[in-house]
């Protein structure tokens, strides 16, 4: 094993929370705090940059977090919001300070936490490319040297001398990413700057990143986008809370980060705006993977099954019972919707307390949040009577993966499903 | 790292928290001084863009001030002017001050300014400030032309000692980031810096002799009068190209100190709190 590149060690980073603002109620409190008030500004201002334990006021953004990359590899962070990832990216690139802790990095360092960074709109193309060049890190004969290939990268060779403000956004994140991606440091930290442009263009930026890794750089890369992670990464880290909760091969941190967004939601029974009269109730409702874990987030193109755990009143018994779900985007508009008769399974007689599965395989949706909703009700052919109905029972976050095995699907916005097809020529 | 460049040494960064006093990393800086240039490019490039009238606007600020201060301070209140018309006096005064004054409002308010860089890139932020104090060169630079023209006109020749204007100069420059440091890193903290800047100077614009010759402060208070480093830079100024006055060197020297100290107090204050400036911008 050869020596890390990376090595960080009991870092922690502390940080204030808001100052809290006092509430007045009286005129004589509001003018004795207005003229109060520069002593304790002064106080609460000075206070920003010490930290005192006891106060209560503080969070920890990162706690006590250690890792070590070993050169060459590319390090896949992912996190929910507010799990410290771009804290620790910040802290990496030495744009904030650790309240604790040591990190030693072995190399020259280059961070893309957004593409375009001291980009000014009015100045032209070639000159933003040395300003945001030099920004980075580069000198200037680096960026003479290497300028031909930005523009070529970039594409935009007609708008060179033609200032930035009167580009299209996608001519402005191609210039900019042209200039990042040809930043050659030993370490390369990147945060989720491949979340802009179109499709294409995204494609290229991976494409580009991937040759980075190939080239021997080491990277550490922030991002939400699990096809990316899972395709660029080497290995995998999940955030918690400020901890490293996993560190691993990238399939199984994603698995981990998964599981680990489970959420506990509201238990249905105490849910007031419930439909139906009650004969049969649903208690729970859970979504879980393939091997039986209860997730509340999954990715593309996963094996997936919701339980609807149920209870039915004083024991009475059911026959022919009807058990739906529907999945509606956030917006609301219905993507699909199942029941046990689509598929001819009749379920009854229902009697004491039970589960009925819905086992889909190869979750067809795209990235997003979806809320999926419940219906029991009898099988008799007359709808209107439902047993127990919630519209929006819970949500499911479904993050990007890789569903065609081409580290590529369609955003939610081109549409709300996916599809599997085949394409060919035919002449 | 490309093959034509000369191997790097293999560097290695060590983070961990800060304590004690911070120096400056003198290669780091040899190493960002691209971005220097191309901050200050940026910053002569963007002045002007969308105004009518450009770079004439480097002439318009002092050249209005100083008809308004011929003919309430020359005209009205018959202010001495150590023997020269006092247009030119003034404006030669003026020059520097604006100068000046700009240098100290940009740059006490750049790292404020700066907060998309700060809080997304790693960099010597001790560039940021130092920008504008570059980059104002360039107006004093035309508008110390349109003085040469009004030498010209009023027949006014320099003297031997405009040799010193370089040194003037990089005092006037001194002074300036000294005091756009000190500002600009209690600024991130204490947005009050913001709306002190007008006020301190004004306040040390009349403590500065641009209205008034210095000879009109009694001698015995003269040296205390010159703890003002802009006192020696304008005083210094006159006497070397307009003759007002012998040149003032003790009142220089005593300005080189006093900046002196100025841009080492800015420059340690900066370094102190700079790695706190993300989290508090």
């Amino acid at each position: 094993m050869s020596h890390p590149i990376i090595e960080v060690r009991g870092l922690s980073k502390q940080y204030h929370i808001g100052m809290k603002e006092r509430l007045n109620r009286t005129f004589r409190e509001a003018v004795v705090d207005a003229l109060t008030a520069p002593v304790r500004n002064f106080r609460e201002l000075r206070r920003l940059t010490r930290i005192e334990e006891e106060r209560g006021d503080t969070i920890w953004a990162l706690r006590d977090v250690a890792f070590e990359v070993q050169p060459g590899e590319v390090m896949g962070i992912i996190g929910r919001n507010g799990a410290g990832k771009s804290t620790l990216l910040k802290i990496l690139s030495r744009i904030t300070e650790p309240s604790s802790g040591d990190i030693l990095l072995h190399g020259r360092v280059a961070s893309l936490l957004e593409v375009g960074t001291g980009f000014h709109p009015e100045l032209t193309g070639r000159e933003n490319i040395y300003l945001n060049g030099t920004i980075l890190g580069m000198r200037k004969h680096e960026i003479d040297r290497k300028f031909d290939e930005i523009v070529a990268f970039s594409e935009i060779e007609k708008f060179l001398d033609t200032p930035v403000k009167r580009y299209s956004s996608g001519m402005y994140v191609r210039l900019a990413f042209a200039v990042a991606s040809h930043l050659e440091p030993e370490i390369l930290l990147v945060d989720e700057v491949l979340a802009v442009g179109d499709a294409e263009f995204q494609k290229k930026c991976l494409g580009k990143m991937g040759d980075v890794a190939r080239e021997g750089r080491t990277v550490i890369f922030v991002s939400h986008n699990m096809a990316a992670i899972e395709n660029l990464c080497t290995r995998g880290m999940v955030l918690h809370q400020g901890c490293v909760d996993f560190l691993g091969s990238q399939q199984e941190a994603i698995t981990r980060y998964l599981s680990i967004n489970n959420a506990s939601s509201l238990l249905l029974k105490d849910r007031t705006d419930k439909i139906g009269n009650g004969k049969i109730r649903v208690t729970q409702i859970e979504v879980r993977d393939a091997e039986g874990n209860r997730i509340d987030s999954c990715t593309s193109g996963q094996n997936i099954s919701i339980r609807l755990y149920y209870q039915t009143m004083e024991n009475a018994q059911f026959s022919h019972v009807l058990a739906s779900i529907s999945f509606k985007t956030q917006l609301g508009v219905p993507v699909f919707l199942h029941h046990n008769r689509l598929t001819r399974e009749d379920f009854g007689p229902v009697q004491g307390v039970g589960c009925f599965t819905c086992t889909i395989s190869r979750l067809p949706l795209p990235a997003g949040v979806y809320t999926i909703g419940y219906s029991i009700m009898p099988d008799n052919g007359r709808s209107g009577t439902y047993y127990d109905s919630l519209p929006y029972a819970m949500t499911l976050t479904v993050v990007e993966g890789d569903f065609y095995g081409t580290s590529e699907i369609p955003p939610l916005s081109h549409g709300v499903c996916l599809v599997e097809a085949s394409w060919e020529n035919e002449l | 790292m490309g093959r034509q460049d000369p191997a790097p040494l293999k560097t290695t960064i060590h983070i961990r928290p800060q304590k004690g006093l911070q120096l400056i990393d003198v290669r780091e800086l040899r190493q960002y001084r691209d971005l220097l240039y191309f901050l200050v490019a940026r910053d002569i490039k963007v002045k002007y863009k969308q105004t009518v009238l450009g770079g004439l606007w480097a002439v318009i600020q002092p050249f209005c001030m100083m008809v308004v201060f011929t003919l309430f301070f020359g005209r009205l209140a018959r202010i001495p002017s150590d023997g020269v018309p006092y247009p030119i006096f003034n404006y030669t005064a003026l020059i520097a001050w604006t100068y000046f004054a700009q240098a100290v409002s940009q740059s006490g308010n750049s790292i404020v300014g700066s907060g998309n860089l700060i809080t997304k890139v790693y960099f010597p932020r001790l560039i940021i400030p130092l920008t504008p104090v570059i980059a104002g060169l360039l107006d004093f630079a035309i508008a110390f032309a349109v003085l040469v023209g009004m030498m010209a006109y009023f027949r006014i020749y320099p003297t031997a000692m405009a040799v010193t204007l370089p040194l003037l100069t990089l005092l006037m420059m001194l002074t300036a980031g000294g005091a756009g440091m000190l500002l600009a890193a209690l600024n991130a903290k204490y947005r009050d810096i913001r709306y002190t800047i007008p006020f301190l100077m004004q306040f040390w614009m009349f403590a500065t002799p641009i209205v008034y010759p210095a000879s009109l402060v009694p001698e015995r208070y003269r040296m205390i009068y010159a703890l003002n480093p802009m006192t020696g830079v304008i005083e210094g100024f006159r006497a070397a190209l307009l003759g007002t006055v012998p040149f003032p060197t003790d009142m220089v020297l005593l300005s080189l100190g006093v900046s002196l100290a100025m841009f080492l107090t800015g420059l340690t204050y900066f370094k102190q709190v700079e790695r706190h400036f993300a989290d508090v911008i």
